[in-house]
């Protein structure tokens, strides 16, 4: 038992992870702000970032494709956020809200 | 010592992100993700690898962060306000929840010498040499494609930031 908090193997990262992927996930389904929704995917890519770390640090064979996966992960949601980011900016400047609830014009 | 640092920031990073899904002013959201970003670069390192958590600190708690707050003041959001509990979704979510964490501890519990330290034969501390070597040797296409990437995400964001789109 003690042995679980001393020491640090590939499931502790990789149930941080999944934890962490979940709270992600609750806020993206749970939210009603756009700018927050964004936030909680932000975290679903972090905790998959965390966890590609692990695997690439825990790994038998010395290769570094994990930390080159991660670096390639960082650039794309960086570029995604900008994108996100004006996307919302036109949506607010058109409808004036950023609450998913007030986005219904698709609906009968 | 070890141990004791993953306990650290794993707790903190848990509890900032929480925050982040809790708070109900945009703005104390952003700056949980910040907290919870540098934490995050922490558990980096202590995975050896001091290039990502610069790359972590410098892009995510800083440009893209940056970004988020710019934004949340730019269009001067309220807090949101309150609604009432929804019973059922939050009941049907939390079986969802469940099932999901299931299938998680099933996967742990099935990873190859998932429980066992391992030494890792490559470098102890993989730093920005480690990485460049490989960017510009067997990922050079991939890098190069990431480059026209963001100049297509540029050109697409001055865009959409137009005031009026034809």
């Amino acid at each position: 038992m003690t042995d679980t908090f001393t020491q640090i193997t590939l499931n502790h990262y990789l149930a941080l992870s999944g934890i962490l992927f979940i709270i992600g996930a609750a806020g993206v389904l749970l939210r009603r702000n756009l700018i927050v929704l964004y936030m909680g995917l932000e975290l679903m890519l972090n905790a998959a970032n965390l966890a590609l770390v692990a695997f690439n640090r825990f790994a038998t064979v010395p290769n570094l494709d994990g930390h080159i996966m991660v670096f390639f992960i960082i650039t794309v949601a960086a570029a995604e956020v900008a994108v996100g980011l004006a996307l919302l900016v036109a949506l607010f400047r058109l409808k004036q809200t950023t609450n998913t609830g007030d986005l219904a014009s698709l609906k009968f | 010592m070890e141990a004791i640092t993953f306990w650290v920031l794993a707790v903190g990073l848990i509890a900032a992100a929480w925050s982040v899904v809790l708070q109900r002013n945009p703005v104390a959201s952003a700056l949980s993700l910040v907290a919870g970003f540098i934490l995050l670069g922490g558990l980096f390192l202590t995975l050896g690898s001091s290039f990502l958590m610069m790359v972590q600190i410098i892009v995510y708690a800083g440009a893209v962060m940056v970004l988020f707050l710019f934004i949340i003041m730019l269009l001067n959001l309220p807090e949101e306000e309150r609604r009432p509990v929804p019973w059922a979704r939050l009941g049907v979510a939390l079986v969802a929840a469940a099932g999901f964490g299931w299938c998680l501890a099933k996967a742990l519990a099935d990873t190859p010498n998932g429980g066992e330290i391992l030494a890792w034969a490559g470098a102890a501390n993989v730093d920005a040499g480690h990485i460049g070597g490989l960017l510009f040797s067997k990922y050079t296409l991939p890098f190069e494609v990431t480059g026209v990437l963001l100049l297509v995400a540029t050109v697409g964001v001055v865009i959409l930031g137009k005031k009026e789109l034809k």
